[in-house]
């Protein structure tokens, strides 16, 4: 047997912020949301914010298709070495919460391949709210809701809205034209998320995204201190 | 006897990759060769008799200490699909690093190592399941269990099936499981050049189409 002898293989620990050579690994973090959010043009716009200054690389979580990793190909956001898909068999949020061994696989692949990174944005698939991210994939992620999905979303809370790092209410341009209420959900999100942080974007507008880029360079300083 | 580390290993939770994949059962649905219980069944009852039983007794000789390198050689060589040898290799890497976190031993840090993209994910399953201190009758179950489960679970998805009749279904096969099961881990006991070699060729030929539909719910 070829195998009997003892060393020192790469670590199996998942969350480990060291690369098997030692070196620090890149910053995960974690889009989620329900379904038509803006997601995957959030990281398509960060991409495009962070691109000049920062290496970057994204996975994605498509539910039956490479929709996303493609749209993420078709705007040229990043070189297509630099996209992976995860498939997920239909449940997007097991491949980002239970069973994280793909994604994981995902991001260590692209750290070897196109490394190093200073950031991969894991997006999950559009699901419900009640999608996180497992600590041992991300280390910090953001949930994605937007004002014409409903301006009671923020006040139904849910382990999305409650608890993620960064919670991101997008698509403000259209509020006039839904009804929405921006001012009840910053107050409901409040309620939610104590003081946890809350930004509005709209992403059609010159530097929409600007409030999550910043958001993104102070957890990259904090991942580098 | 240690059947709660068996129930660890064989848990459909165990988080190894396996949710995203049917064990054919897509391509089958598509097919319309899968429509109800009765046809699950019947997949099932076929996938176990000759994926199953080559799996098990691949699991069951790693279990038992065979050399991992012959035995990725004996996989590949009963694995004539290569979306379905891709997938193999692939879950197998994803089982090395859920059972490197569970028992973590130098055996399969070693495995790690020796195959960084993975190997057959059988192979995996037996060396983790020595490293939990199972035998090859242990590996041998969790695999002919994983053969079936997986195309239930996925039927139950993919038919809105009823979840009661698709785990009937189970229960009803267990008897055979177990012969199954048993066939396997005598075959590995016999050594690497006894293992058996059953396949199911619609099951490769739809792991060929199923691999380039553009739009599907799982990985294979």
């Amino acid at each position: 047997m070829h195998l009997d002898h003892s060393h020192d293989g790469p670590s199996a620990v998942s969350a480990d912020a060291h690369r098997p050579d030692g070196t620090r690994r890149a910053l995960r973090v974690g889009l989620g949301g329900p379904v038509g959010s803006g997601k995957t043009a959030t990281v398509a716009a960060l991409c495009r914010a962070l691109r000049d200054r920062l290496s970057i690389a994204v996975v994605t979580n498509d539910i039956y298709t490479r929709e996303d990793a493609e749209f993420l190909l078709r705007n040229a956001v990043l070189p297509p070495e630099r996209i992976q898909a995860v498939e997920t068999g239909a449940c997007p949020h097991t491949a980002i919460r239970d069973d994280i061994s793909a994604n994981l696989e995902a991001v260590e692949d692209l750290e070897d391949a196109v490394g190093p990174l200073d950031l991969i944005l894991v997006e999950s698939g559009g699901d419900n709210l009640t999608a996180t991210f497992s600590k041992g994939l991300v280390d910090a992620q953001i949930f994605v809701i937007d004002v014409a999905g409903g301006d009671d979303i923020p006040r139904k809370g849910g382990p999305g809205v409650t608890t993620a790092d960064l919670l991101v209410v997008n698509k403000t341009d259209l509020a006039p034209y839904v009804g929405s209420d921006l001012e009840r959900m910053a107050r409901d999100a409040k309620e939610q998320r104590g003081e946890l942080p809350v930004v509005f974007t709209s992403l059609t507008g010159q530097d929409g995204v600007a409030p999550v880029a910043d958001w993104i360079r102070a957890r990259l300083a904090d991942w580098a201190a | 006897m240690r059947r709660s580390a068996l129930l660890v290993l064989a848990d459909g939770r165990f988080p190894a990759g396996g949710h995203a994949h049917s064990g054919g059962a897509e391509a089958a649905v598509k097919a319309g060769r899968i429509t109800d219980a009765a046809g699950l069944a019947a997949f099932c009852r076929g996938r176990l008799h000759t994926t199953g039983l080559t799996s098990a007794a691949l699991a069951a000789a790693a279990a038992l200490g065979h050399d991992p390198y012959e035995l990725d050689r004996a996989a590949d060589a009963r694995t004539p699909s290569l979306a379905l040898r891709s997938a193999a290799r692939k879950l197998g890497r994803q089982m090395t690093r859920a059972a490197r976190a569970t028992w973590p031993c130098a055996e399969l840090d070693a495995l790690a190592a020796a195959f960084p993209r993975g190997t057959h994910q059988p192979v995996v399953l037996g060396l983790a399941a020595r490293a939990a201190g199972l035998g090859p009758e242990d590996a041998a179950h969790c695999v002919v269990y994983e053969t079936v489960s997986g195309p239930a679970s996925a039927a139950v998805r993919l038919l809105s099936l009823d979840p009661f009749q698709a785990t009937a279904v189970l229960a009803r096969l267990a008897p055979e499981m177990d012969q199954v099961a048993e066939r396997a881990a005598a075959a590995a006991r016999q050594g690497i050049d006894h293992l058996p070699a059953a396949s199911a060729p619609l099951l490769d030929i739809a792991a060929e189409q199923h691999a380039a539909w553009p739009v599907r719910l799982f990985a294979s």
